[in-house]
């Protein structure tokens, strides 16, 4: 009996931890972004920093994201000819490839190859520079750490993130023609003309824009909030990564199953 | 790396994205074949419009002049009335013609097809359409036949 009460109060106490946790790093990431807003206008003032940052957040990251766009895109082809033409419809392949990169895959796969490629290396340069008491250092010499260090990286992904992401939709794009028009045969003058017909500037083509700004956003901010809280151990900048790379993906994820259904509700 | 190496490798990566970005919204999307230009309002009054929403096409001869902007019923003379934002550029419709409500293909979208009338008068902001065919009911047609075919 004793056992079993003793066990039950050992619940709620890891459940009431859970929860203060959680709440507590709620929290500091909240004061975090708003420390980053509060830098945000010393960053731009001192674009070199920017620039830097773009580099190892975007350029870097083009590689992998036009590999991949283009599989992507080629893969949309050949399955989705391998399915239209069961119905004798492989015109409107245009369609299809056209509406699921713009819309659900471009910003989110990119989403996904973001976090991977350039969350985790945020996270982890972010994490041994607090494991070796480099913002302590700055913050000795009165250079703040958030508008040296901070601020950039975040204007950075924030800046690169949708443009990676209209990247990787154009290459699929080409992607699928050259699968679907070159190689199989569906006609070139069909492919464009029924991407065209049914791809909305405003109702497609912007809500991908405004997805992939809001995955770079939230992927950016959580990278930065991992690194920056890493526990200063070298254990602890290898877990800060790991959960860097997967809280990322999931809220990506979780986002665009609620963006997705707010934006076709109004329609 | 220097700093001007570096420089140049973000131009570039910005400039690809932009140029991404542009190719998406001009060759991918149908930003060029939005009506973005001025457009006149014709109503008309249909007994039914169908599967007819706001955003439908507007033809004539087939070739798109406008879009339907708004629809609203009227229950006075029970009746639907829908409004037509006809492109300025084609404000040479007689003031007499039809407005009629088809279907593109058998189970397709739904559209107003224009036939023009012979008046000398041309259509101008405001006008009502007084001649308009409801659209087809498919379920409506079918029940007529089979009343046909059982009468028979």
């Amino acid at each position: 009996m004793q056992n079993i009460v003793c066990w039950i109060i050992n619940c709620f106490e890891l459940l009431g931890q859970w929860a203060t946790h959680l709440f507590e790093r709620t929290g500091r990431s909240a004061l975090f972004l708003s420390r980053i807003f509060q830098s945000i206008p010393f960053a731009i003032v001192r674009p070199w920093l920017v620039f830097q940052q773009l580099y190892s957040v975007g350029v870097l990251t083009i590689i992998i994201v036009l590999v991949a766009g283009a599989f992507v895109g080629m893969v949309l082809g050949l399955q989705g000819y391998n399915i239209l033409v069961r119905f004798n419809s492989e015109s409107s392949l245009g369609t299809m490839v056209g509406l699921t990169l713009v819309r659900e895959l471009g910003p989110v796969v990119t989403a996904l190859l973001f976090a991977g490629r350039a969350g985790s290396a945020l996270t982890a340069e972010l994490g041994l520079m607090k494991t070796t008491d480099q913002f302590s250092a700055m913050e000795m010499m009165a250079v703040d750490p958030f508008k040296r260090v901070i601020a950039p990286r975040f204007l950075a992904g924030f800046i690169s993130m949708p443009l990676l992401a209209a990247i990787f939709s154009a290459v699929g794009i080409y992607g699928g023609y050259f699968v679907g028009v070159a190689l199989l045969g569906v006609d070139d003058g069909a492919f464009w003309a029924q991407m065209q017909k049914s791809v909305d500037f405003h109702e497609d083509f912007m809500n991908g824009v405004w997805k992939s700004i809001t995955f770079g956003f939230v992927a950016t901010w959580i990278a930065l909030f991992e690194g920056y809280d890493t526990v200063p151990t070298s254990e602890g900048v290898g877990r800060a990564t790991t959960q860097s790379v997967v809280h990322a993906s999931l809220a990506v994820l979780a986002l665009n199953f609620i963006l997705t259904a707010l934006t076709l509700e109004t329609n | 790396m220097t700093r001007h190496t570096l420089e140049i490798w973000v131009g570039v990566f910005v400039a690809a994205g932009i140029a991404a970005l542009f190719v998406l919204a001009m060759k991918v999307s149908n930003l060029n074949t939005v009506t973005t230009g001025d457009t006149y309002k014709v109503t008309a009054r249909f007994d039914n419009i169908g599967g007819l929403s706001i955003r439908s096409p507007v033809k004539a001869s087939g070739v798109l002049v406008g879009r339907v902007s708004n629809i609203a019923y009227d229950d006075k003379t029970y009746s639907a009335i829908v409004t037509l934002s006809i492109q300025q550029n084609f404000n040479q419709f007689p003031a007499d013609s039809r407005a009629s409500i088809y279907t593109a293909g058998l189970l397709g979208e739904q559209y107003i097809e224009l036939l023009p009338g012979a008046e000398d008068d041309y259509l101008k902001d405001g006008d009502r359409l007084l001649m308009a065919d409801s659209a087809m009911i498919l379920e409506q047609m079918i029940g007529r036949i089979i009343a046909d075919k059982i009468s028979e």
